[in-house]
């Protein structure tokens, strides 16, 4: 069922110039195995695609990576020397930002304080709100994203406006690692084109290097150099966007579907007392 | 940015920013009505200048020289300083409902401490306040690293703190030892001094959570615990944080009163306070749910708590009739709250 090609062994000879490898991740959640053995890289100035469907593992994969959670057991590489992030800040001052699924906004603070969290401009001891807002408002700007006013409340804004604040929050920091857990998800068209354009752009910079975590394979092969499938806790499918298609990816997720679901026919009809063999 | 959207900008104006930057078009006296009723603390203003104009109409004793200590310093500064705490405690999601028997212990500690072990009188006054530190980490450990609700870690310390004075003072109260009263003049014994405390205090805790980090992770804490974490904020250190500075407050008020009322008294402190502190939290526009309040409109609240209090009493109305107006004006300005944070709602979405 894995579909190890050839490009991906391709791939990992380049491996020298890998700005982020993961090897051997494993994450238990008390009873939980969310990841089982992941093996993960990304190039330097490449752009990734994290494809799998609900429950795979995804999220929790990223959470490794910008060092929100320790794995269980196995390693990160950044640049080729090994790592233990202790902490998220530990991983921004390394340069990996991230934009979490949940989006980490506090609905009760403004546009501007919550594109500064945890990074706030301050004269001495007190926050210097006049730098934030401007700074604020003009990236936002520059960005092309559209909100009433950097001083409302995060609460007031709409799901997409919230999702772009947090892709510009993380973008606005400079990281060489990005890191999105579905930037798309509450996009209309409009403002979904606006984050893949500044995936694009950030591309041919080539200042930065990205993880998109995504469930529209249309839209992942055409920004993405790379995709990897990640199925029950591993990462069983990696192909360059070119080598493969929509088409492929879609069979083999519902190839996969089919055969759980014949394995459930199958266990039953079968009588109970033979199933727990296993 | 366009035009419409900075006129918007200026329609949510921060506390800091003038009301004369409404659009030049609308009657500027409607705007600043307006601009005045967004504000959190509008209600608690209103209500308590309703209550003072009330009670100084009813009787000249209320606003007589006399009365302005006992009302300002005696029955609303104590509850202003415990609000500072409460306030960003329930702002980061958490109480401390024992935050009155540190109150109680403070005063019996540097009585022991100076009359049994003869402790020079700083010295003394230092430890007390630490221990309210330390009581204040004891409620952030337990509820913090090991996972209680706060409403249970800190019922449980406030019982072991009221047994602990009950115990060790055989419920009695006791004098100030002659030590101290040079310094309790500058804590609590001189006339004014609890008040201007307070008004210190209070704008310190102001700018703490208006103007600083600490105040903004304090939000964050409280309005979105695991995306404050996600963004890297050490939201248990934000907790330990204001769990100590809580119980600090807690201890100096203990000082303060005991000071004021030249006696160490075991009924001093207690829930009372505690309650009075997060009612006056509560009406001042502080959400029980965390997130959201404000430090000003809670010392606003404690002044209309003292005022209630102090005023009443003036008037001859006895204790048991007061709880029942207490109970009724603490629903009137709730309700008052709520109907003009719908009218803050509407206002912004226009
Ligand atoms: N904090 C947690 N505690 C316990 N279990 C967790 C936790 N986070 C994730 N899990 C479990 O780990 C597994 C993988 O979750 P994860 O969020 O990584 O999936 P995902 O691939 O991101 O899915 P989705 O596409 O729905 O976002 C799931 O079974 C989930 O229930
Ligand atoms: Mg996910």
């Amino acid at each position: 069922m894995t579909t190890t090609s050839s490009d991906a062994a391709a791939a990992a000879s380049a491996a020298s110039g890998d700005i982020l490898r993961a090897e051997h991740i494993s994450k238990k959640y008390g009873a939980v195995t969310a990841l089982t053995d992941v093996n993960l890289h990304l190039g330097r100035g490449e752009v990734l695609g994290l494809l799998g469907d609900n429950g795979a593992g995804k999220s929790t994969l990223l959470k490794i990576l910008c060092g929100f959670q320790p794995p269980t057991t196995g390693k990160l590489f950044l640049e080729g020397q090994e790592v233990e992030f202790k902490g998220v800040d530990d991983a921004r001052a390394r340069g990996i930002d991230a934009v979490y699924q949940d989006l980490a906004l506090v609905n009760q603070l403004t546009v501007y304080h919550n594109m500064f969290l945890n990074r706030e401009r301050t004269n001495g001891v007190l926050l210097n709100n006049r730098v934030m807002k401007r700074l604020a408002r003009e990236h936002l700007d520059e960005m092309g994203i559209r909100i009433p006013s950097v001083n409302v409340e995060v609460a007031k804004l709409s799901g997409g406006q919230r999702q772009a604040i947090a892709v510009a929050r993380s973008v606005f920091s400079n990281p060489k690692i990005l890191l999105l857990d579905e930037p798309l998800a509450a996009m209309g068209v409009k403002e979904g084109a606006i984050i893949l354009d500044l995936v694009r752009q950030l591309k041919e910079q080539g200042q930065v290097s990205i993880i998109i975590i995504a469930h529209n394979y249309g839209q992942v092969l055409e920004v993405c150099d790379r995709v990897n499938l990640v199925q029950h806790g591993e990462i069983t499918f990696d192909k360059r966007s070119a080598d493969t298609s929509v088409t492929e990816l879609t069979d083999i997720v519902v190839a996969e579907y089919r055969k759980a679901l014949e394995e459930r026919h199958r266990l039953d009809q079968q009588p109970p007392s033979t199933t727990n063999g296993r | 940015m366009s035009k419409v959207s900075e006129a918007v900008e200026n329609r949510t104006d921060s506390p800091s920013q003038p009301p004369g930057a409404t659009p030049p078009r609308s009657n500027p006296l409607r705007a600043a009505g307006l601009a005045f009723l967004r504000q959190r603390e509008a209600t608690v203003l209103v209500v308590a200048i309703a209550l003072i104009i009330y009670f100084a109409v009813s009787s000249s004793n209320f606003y007589g020289s006399a009365n302005l200590t006992t009302w300002l310093s005696q029955d609303s500064a104590y509850i202003m300083i415990i609000a500072v705490g409460e306030v960003l405690l329930l702002i980061c999601g958490e109480i401390d409902l024992s935050v009155g028997f540190i109150f109680t212990f403070s005063p019996f500690l540097m009585h022991y401490l100076i009359d049994f072990y003869g402790f020079p009188a700083i010295l003394a006054i230092i430890i007390s306040l630490i221990m309210g530190l330390a009581v204040g980490w004891v409620n952030a450990f337990l509820t913090v690293s090991v996972g209680l609700p706060s409403f249970i870690t800190t019922l449980g310390t406030g019982f072991v703190l009221l047994g602990l004075v009950n115990t060790t003072s055989h419920a009695e109260a006791v004098p100030i030892p002659a030590s101290v009263t040079g310094i309790g003049h500058w804590i609590g014994s001189g006339t004014w001094s609890e008040f201007i405390w307070a008004v210190i205090l209070v704008i310190l805790g102001h700018i703490l959570l208006t103007r600083t980090k600490w105040g903004l992770h304090t939000i964050s804490a409280g309005g979105n615990l695991l995306g404050a974490q996600e963004a890297g904020i050490k939201v248990n250190r934000i907790k330990y944080g204001n769990f100590m500075l809580t119980g600090l407050l807690g201890a100096f008020v203990g000082l303060q009163v005991a000071f004021q009322t030249n006696t160490i008294d075991p009924t001093a402190g207690g829930y009372q306070p505690m309650f009075y502190a997060v009612t006056a939290a509560v009406i001042g526009g502080t959400a029980m749910l965390g997130g959201v309040g404000t430090i000003l409109g809670a010392a606003l609240g404690a002044i209309v708590l003292g005022t209630l209090t102090d005023g009443f009493s003036i008037l001859g109305v006895s204790a048991n009739p007061l709880d029942i107006i207490f109970g009724g004006a603490i629903l009137v300005a709730m309700i008052a709250n709520v109907q003009l944070a719908r009218l803050r709602e509407a206002g912004r979405s226009v």
